[in-house]
């Protein structure tokens, strides 16, 4: 085994390569000395990086452009992965607000649940959630051309999922609902005018915004988010094929221009 | 319906002068002329001119006057032509009332009622034309102290200087998106901006990739929709503004409707040809100063703190205390826009009634800038309203370090401020995306035509900074002494931190 202590520390032991694998240590970093290692690793070609001990270092991933994997243990502070632009993501546990903001490409793994905002203005990638999801998930997400952002939350979600969504595929898989068949989460698809959201389960006409539109997801429809649905479970376990069994809403927008007719010209 | 609106304007043709050439026809996009064959005449519409002069400044013969219709309403102070026509249109189409450029009510220009003081006798004036005058400014954040180290000839600066902008004169161009305006407009600015030595500002429409050559002199913009927001374009800026707000209209967010959302415009925004590009009111990532400076510093981590990064909002009652909290989050360039900032379109009554004069914010965010100690942390740029040199020079003596011009800009290229932006159907080839339209504006004229305006504007502040025995523009910057009051309140002229002509 070759270990080797980097220059991007001074420190002993902070930034270390293991077999050519990256470990930092972020105990007690600023997400700033942090983030400064995990670019200038990725910058000379690392393919993996580790990080132990992370507890809130904010935009781990941002400002990278290459597809090298990034393994976070711990929980990562606001906008993981904020304008990311190719970086895998793995994170053992929970994530905080922010997850995948305005992201390009790449993708984020999370073995826990996550706050709010996910996925905000995403235009790319596609990001697993293992668990729930906080207030406004997917908010304007947008797609164009080859990039088509793919968000899939393995829980609940909370209010105004989709709100403002141009674009893109979100899909709701509501596992460990205990009990009740219907999602809690109200104003979903506020504003929506672009995309799909996809939700394992009960939605009633109330907890819609008034700009979506949902309809049983045909067979057809099933198999556009089969693939993501089997991803998931490769990441977190679990048999997609009893997943893909039951029904599926799917929500969509009803004009591609909500406010077309709101003025007087 | 019938409509009860009446024509805005009336078409004099002088028909003696008029040979048929046609030019109005083919010129209007409104379609307010049209030539009848039979009668051999050429006729107008009346009803659909905006009176936007294209016509009258293309006929050959000078055979068109366009003017005000005179037609009156029955006199009243209260129920005015524009109050009366106003309720007609919404009675007659249900919609909010849009409107395009800035407020047009007349609220006090303060630049008007401000005058500039001269040297006489006591210290002599400079004549630029033969002394070093110095008009070069950099925005960003300012060290509370320099330290130097070495002895000797071998002194260096130890203290680092975090990343600045250069400008070669303090104007640069507002923010205006390639959506609000043509591609033509967009490079007009781009290379202006480039030959002058200073910035422009692509708004929240993203970067057009033929325009990435000039993004040494480029500020993209991160607006609440993100469009076009991606880590080339990220990259290739000289620096970042996060909008918060405009002065056209605090508050709100926009919507681009999908009819303008063409082939080359949906590449740019990154958003599918033909939909609505929605700007949400608030960036739903910034729910207070905490989160502003957690997307600041975003954007700083993900251009590896190379940019300064400004953060724009609208004058607004309590711009003071948020610009306080904007420099404490971190923005190294605060951009303020009064009430009487541009857009391509906005709703009527927002436009001209949310916000204050940009004279007013300036005077109270400098001020608190200085007393809370934290001035030099951040560079004021201001915008909204500002149409001369005379314009720039006062609001620099009031405490701003530049300021962003967009209606003065379109107006160099041709605008003749018609107000009608958010019809998409400008004569001048700005506000439009119609190829027809848009090819009349040539991005080399447009640019010389810029380039001028800079060039003699950056002149006259010179021979105004002579005139005040000053060699250069940093040693007016918030020098209000040399500001005086003419016609103000008591209250206003605290306000302003300046004294009335005379005292």
């Amino acid at each position: 085994m070759k270990i080797e202590v980097d220059h991007h520390s001074g420190l002993p032991g902070v930034f270390v390569r293991v077999d050519g694998k990256v470990r930092i240590n972020a105990r007690q970093l600023h997400y700033r000395e942090l983030n400064n290692m995990i670019k200038g690793a990725a910058a000379e070609g690392a393919e993996e990086i580790v990080v132990d001990n992370v507890y809130g270092q904010r935009y781990i991933g941002s400002g990278i452009r290459r597809a090298v994997n990034i393994t976070v243990h711990g929980v990562p502070g606001n906008d993981l992965g904020a304008f990311m632009d190719g970086p895998r993501i793995t994170v053992d546990r929970n994530a905080q607000d922010g997850v995948g903001n305005t992201m390009n490409s790449g993708v984020i793994v999370v073995h826990g649940r996550a706050g709010d905002i996910v996925a905000m203005g995403m235009r790319g990638g596609r990001i697993f959630i293992r668990e729930g999801v906080g207030y406004r998930a997917a908010i304007h997400m947008k797609e164009y051309r080859k990039f088509r952002p793919v968000l899939v939350i393995g829980g609940e979600t909370q209010d105004f999922l989709g709100e403002y969504m141009a674009g893109g595929l979100v899909i709701v898989l509501g596992l460990g609902k205990k009990g009740k068949a219907s999602f809690a989460a109200r104003h979903i698809g506020t504003g929506m005018h672009g995309g799909l959201i996809f939700m394992r389960g009960m939605v009633e006409e109330h907890q819609l915004g008034k700009e979506a539109a949902a309809v049983q997801a045909s067979d057809e429809d099933k198999e556009l988010i089969r693939p993501f649905v089997e991803e998931y479970a490769g990441y977190f376990g679990g048999d997609p094929r009893e997943i893909m069994r039951s029904g599926f809403l799917k929500l969509f927008a009803k004009s591609h221009r909500p406010f077309g007719g709101l003025y007087a010209y | 319906m019938k409509s009860y609106i009446l024509p805005q304007y009336l078409v004099e043709r002088d028909d003696y002068r008029c040979i048929r050439c046609e030019v109005c026809v083919r010129q209007c996009a409104f379609d307010v002329h049209w030539y009848d064959e039979e009668e051999d005449a050429v006729f107008a519409d009346e009803s659909k001119c905006v009176g936007c002069l294209r016509c009258a400044t293309l006929c050959p013969t000078n055979a068109l006057v366009v003017r005000h219709n005179p037609t009156e309403h029955p006199p009243n102070a209260n129920w005015t032509r524009d109050v009366l026509q106003n309720i007609y249109k919404q009675a007659e189409t249900g919609g909010v009332l849009l409107t395009g450029m800035g407020c047009d009510r007349d609220y006090p220009i303060y630049w008007d009622r401000i005058v500039l003081d001269a040297s006489q006798v006591t210290n002599p004036s400079i004549d630029p034309l033969r002394e070093p005058m110095e008009l070069r400014t950099y925005l960003g954040a300012k060290p509370d102290a320099l330290q130097v180290e070495g002895k000797g000839k071998k002194v260096s600066l130890r203290t680092r200087i975090t990343p600045q902008l250069r400008l070669e004169t303090p104007i640069m161009f507002s923010a205006i998106s390639y959506g609000a305006i043509s591609f033509n407009a967009c490079e007009s600015l781009a290379r202006a901006a480039a030959e002058m030595g200073t910035y422009y500002n692509t708004g929240e429409g993203g970067l057009h990739r033929d325009l990435y050559k000039y993004g040494d002199h480029t500020i993209c913009q991160v607006a609440s929709g993100r469009f076009g927001v991606h880590a080339d374009y990220l990259e290739v800026a000289a620096a970042l503004e996060i909008k918060i707000g405009q002065g056209a209209k605090p508050g709100i967010g926009g919507h681009l409707p999908g009819e303008k959302v063409s082939a080359e415009i949906s590449r740019t925004r990154m958003i599918p040809k033909g939909t609505d590009a929605l700007s949400p009111a608030p960036h739903h990532d910034i729910y207070s100063i905490e989160d502003l400076a957690q997307l600041i510093y975003a954007l700083k981590e993900a251009t590896h703190w190379k940019k300064p990064v400004s953060v724009k909002i609208a004058a607004v009652h309590n711009s003071a205390a948020i610009a306080s909290g904007m420099v404490r989050a971190g923005a190294d360039i605060i951009a303020l826009d009064g009430i009487r900032g541009g857009t391509g379109a906005a709703p009527t009554m927002i436009r001209d009634n949310v916000g204050i004069p940009i004279e007013l914010a300036l005077a109270a965010v400098d001020d608190r800038l200085r007393q809370e100690g934290i001035r030099n942390r951040a560079s004021i740029v201001v915008a909204g309203g500002i149409r001369s040199s005379a314009d720039v020079i006062k609001a620099i003596a009031l405490g701003a370090d530049a300021v962003y011009i967009g209606t003065a800009a379109l107006v160099a290229m041709g605008c003749h401020v018609c107000q009608k932006c958010y019809t998409g159907k400008c004569n001048w080839g700005i506000a439009t995306q119609d190829p027809y339209l848009s090819k009349r504006l040539n991005p080399e004229v447009g640019a010389r035509r810029l380039v001028n305006l800079l060039t003699a504007w950056s002149h006259e502040i010179m021979e105004m900074l002579g005139g005040m025995g000053i060699n250069a523009v940093e040693s007016l910057r918030g020098n209000r002494l040399r500001l005086r009051g003419v016609g103000l309140s008591q209250e206003e002229l605290d306000i302003l931190g300046i004294k009335h002509a005379g005292a």
